[in-house]
């Protein structure tokens, strides 16, 4: 199995701004279904224990046996959920995908719509969960399924 | 934090939740909670298919938390061995529970009609299951389940088949198409309440005392799951890669345990399922591993390549019970006899030794064509055997009904007991490793093979010489920090990662400070208090006899014999105080 040492550190710049990576579905074939990359990016980037926080979603269509189905941000160029929101709330990202700025956000679930691959969902306390391709999530899985890869910084 | 409890009446159709930290803070959660909610729930001397039987289920402090603890237990009183139930399941249930926010759930009474439960967060609700309540398939059930139902995705559903309605006294109750409430009889319990599935799901979120020392922690266990060699044999060939080990040793029970060595082992092997059949591996949630070994059988069913295709999952234990113990060649036909099995929610090892005792009998005459409606029993023969699981769930004659009541009922209705390979009125393990698996099996402190890896000390005991009474002392450490183990729930299968260090430190991490005398006397504490629901049921020690075909037959440290078991038992009760 893969080693957790995957040099993800230099990649993860916080805070927005220039964030020259971004996360890629490299191998969506290869999944368990263990939600370890779930568990990950709501333990790293929403400092608790949770699916609900977690900007990558996991989740089966029809039962374990109908395989295994991987939600996460596609990392638009031209993003449409930024163009739906009518608050400005969500914003371009240097190298693709969205940043939120929740000060902004109404909740008013446009952004979820305007993404086709679903992967925008709302949190308990009914924020928009988004990815900030920070690939904590390809770290901790262990089966090569998710891989952390440098982009064209605009 | 970790104490919620939601007790649900099946006869009333109320449900509350309580907070029953006295109980966590003392017994952790899983196994230890469980017991007690056992004595609290369950009268003294009920049947154990009648109303009064609780289903209790629970996960621990670290469930979802930590990798790999990833399992729920359930406990109810068994009506194999009409005392302690005990069986663990894995899957998406232990997530499930913990996200829906209950550390516990206890279900009493019986309804009324066939009913389900679905619960959904706060949510609880007792729904109408006549409709599915006589469909023969778990995983038709499933399917049924998952489109009326919402937590779509990541919910978990256990559910019985026809075994269970029909209260096959081995019935199992299914866990998200792959997993299982195993051996003891759960599925006959849900029948008996006329509770055909659970579906449970929930949005929670868990936030801990310190995020940083419990995000260092779990890198640590991630790193010891992944990065080592602790758990790769689950990884790889799976449990299933016993098989050509245990052959190789004469430690694999074959033809009830005529053979502890079977001439066909190659092609049931671990290493042929991985190469030949095997399709994929899937996790239970929260466990990177992924050792659910998934096959796919292909059978033709008419000319132009038409085939109807099945998925099961296999494990060591499946492949003996229906494979070498019943004489089985080819890998594919031991897939039919799973398949069957799971179709109808019966437990595979019990429903193995069922049928190995069975073909036994007819060999020699003492069962005959009238006893099994004119089926022939033969070593071997996949169709046959696939005839007599339909009737042991359909129970069609007198001999059919004893079948579906286990060897032990069985044998004693129809004779053969020397060789009917039970211990306490289950089905024995695939180990014929030596004194210590069947010491293990006698002592019973939780289930089944895994109550404390007696054949793995019976392996140690061949290289480092161990005598009957080193033996014994590795069984009851194993007995008291499976306690532990087991109420943590952590998957036995990363028992190598979850050592007493790293349980202690995990467990600080949630704001639990134990240092190893504390867990260890937890582990004594809970392990006397399943001896007192045992005891208080019945269960006596020496009134359980080992069938004389465990010395007949050459085991991996050669011929066993009767007093060194005994020897050993003695020094069980005096050390333990049982
Ligand atoms: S959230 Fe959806 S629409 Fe927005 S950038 Fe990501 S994939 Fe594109
Ligand atoms: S929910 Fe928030 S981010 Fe999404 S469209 Fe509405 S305002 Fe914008
Ligand atoms: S890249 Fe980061 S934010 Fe995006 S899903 Fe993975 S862990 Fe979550
Ligand atoms: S960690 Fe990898 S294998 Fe596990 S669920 Fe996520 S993508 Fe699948």
């Amino acid at each position: 199995m893969k080693s957790i040492s995957v040099p993800y550190a230099k990649l993860n710049v916080k805070g927005g701004g220039v964030m020259p990576a971004k996360i890629k579905v490299a191998n969506p074939n290869r999944c368990i279904g263990c939600y370890s990359c779930m568990l990950a990016c709501s333990r790293a980037n929403a400092d608790s224990v949770s699916l609900i926080d977690s900007a990558i979603d996991i989740r089966t269509s029809g039962g374990i046996e109908s395989g295994i189905g991987i939600i996460v941000c596609r990392s638009c160029i031209d993003p449409p959920c930024a163009r739906a929101c009518p608050t400005g709330a969500l914003a371009p990202r240097n190298g693709g995908g969205v940043v939120l700025n929740k000060n902004l956000c109404d909740s008013c679930g446009v952004c979820a719509d305007a993404c086709l691959p679903r992967a925008i969902h709302f949190d308990r306390a009914d924020m928009p969960v988004i990815c900030i391709h920070c690939g904590v999530c390809a770290r901790f899985c262990s089966h090569d399924v998710l891989e952390i890869r440098k982009t064209e910084v605009l | 934090m970790w104490s919620n409890v939601l007790y649900i009446d099946l006869e009333t159709g109320e449900h509350h939740t309580r907070d029953r930290h006295d109980l966590f803070d003392k017994y952790l959660g899983g196994t230890g909670v469980a017991t007690q909610l056992l004595l609290e729930e369950c009268p003294p001397g009920i049947d154990a298919l009648s109303p009064g039987n609780p289903i209790i289920f629970s996960i621990g402090p670290l469930t979802t938390i930590f990798p790999c603890v990833s399992k729920v237990v359930s406990m109810f009183k068994s009506p194999m061995t009409g005392e302690l139930g005990e069986s663990h399941a894995g899957g998406r249930l232990a997530m499930a529970m913990r996200f829906a926010g209950y550390d516990s759930i206890v279900i009493k009474g019986r309804a009324a009609k066939p009913t389900y439960l679905s619960i959904h967060d706060d949510e609880v609700k007792l729904k109408d299951a006549t409709s599915i309540w006589n469909l023969s398939s778990v995983e038709v059930t499933g399917k049924i389940l998952r489109e009326v139902e919402p937590g779509k995705g990541r919910r978990s559903i256990m559910r019985i088949g026809k075994a269970g309605v029909n209260q096959v006294r081995y019935a199992n109750v299914n866990v998200d198409t792959y997993r299982h409430f195993g051996r003891l009889g759960l599925g006959a319990v849900f029948g008996s309440k006329n509770l055909k599935a659970i579906v449970i799901s929930g949005t929670e979120e868990v936030e801990l005392p310190d995020m940083s020392a419990y995000k260092k922690m779990y890198s640590k266990l991630y790193e010891e799951v992944v990065d080592t060699e602790v758990m790769d044999k689950y990884h790889d060939l799976g449990t299933a890669a016993n098989i050509n080990v245990l052959n190789q040793l004469k430690g694999l029970p074959t033809k009830n345990l005529k053979q502890s060595h079977f001439e066909n082992a190659e092609s049931i092997s671990g290493e042929y399922f991985a190469d030949n059949l095997l399709l994929r591996k899937i996790a239970c949630s929260n466990c990177p591993i992924g050792c659910i070994h998934i096959a796919m059988l292909k059978t033709p069913f008419q000319k132009g390549h038409e085939f109807e295709v099945s998925h099961i999952s296999y494990d060591y234990e499946l492949i003996y019970s229906l494979g070498t113990n019943l004489g089985i060649t080819m890998g594919e036909d031991v897939l039919r006899l799973i398949d069957r099995c799971e179709q109808y929610g019966l437990d595979i090892m019990s429903t193995g030794g069922v049928l190995a005792w069975a073909t036994e009998m007819y060999e020699r005459d003492l069962i005959t064509p009238p006893d099994t409606l004119g089926i022939s029993l033969r070593w071997g023969d996949t169709d046959n055997y696939l005839k007599i699981i339909d009737r042991i769930v359909d129970m069609p004659n007198k001999f059919y009904k004893a079948l579906a009541k286990g060897t032990a009922v069985a044998a004693a209705e129809y004779g053969g007991k020397e060789f009917a390979l039970n211990l306490g009125r289950l089905e024995i393990a695939g180990y014929h490793t030596g004194p210590a698996s069947i010491v293990g099996q006698i002592v019973g402190v939780r289930h089944s093979h895994l109550d404390n890896g007696g054949y793995s000390i019976d392996q140690k005991a061949s290289s480092q010489q161990l005598n009957e009474e080193q033996m014994v002392d590795k069984l009851i450490y194993e007995d008291y920090w499976r306690m532990i183990n087991n109420s943590l729930v952590c998957c036995l299968f990363a028992r190598g990662v979850y050592g007493e260090q790293n349980m202690i430190d995990a467990l600080e991490c949630v704001g639990i400070k134990k240092t190893r005398d504390d867990l260890e006397a937890i582990g004594k504490e809970i392990f006397l208090a399943k001896y007192a629901f045992k005891e208080r049921e019945g269960f006596d020690m020496d009134n359980i006899s080992v069938p004389a075909r465990f010395f007949e037959t050459v085991s991996q440290l050669g011929m066993l014999k009767e007093d060194t078991v005994k020897n050993m038992l003695k020094l069980y009760r005096k050390k333990t105080g049982i």
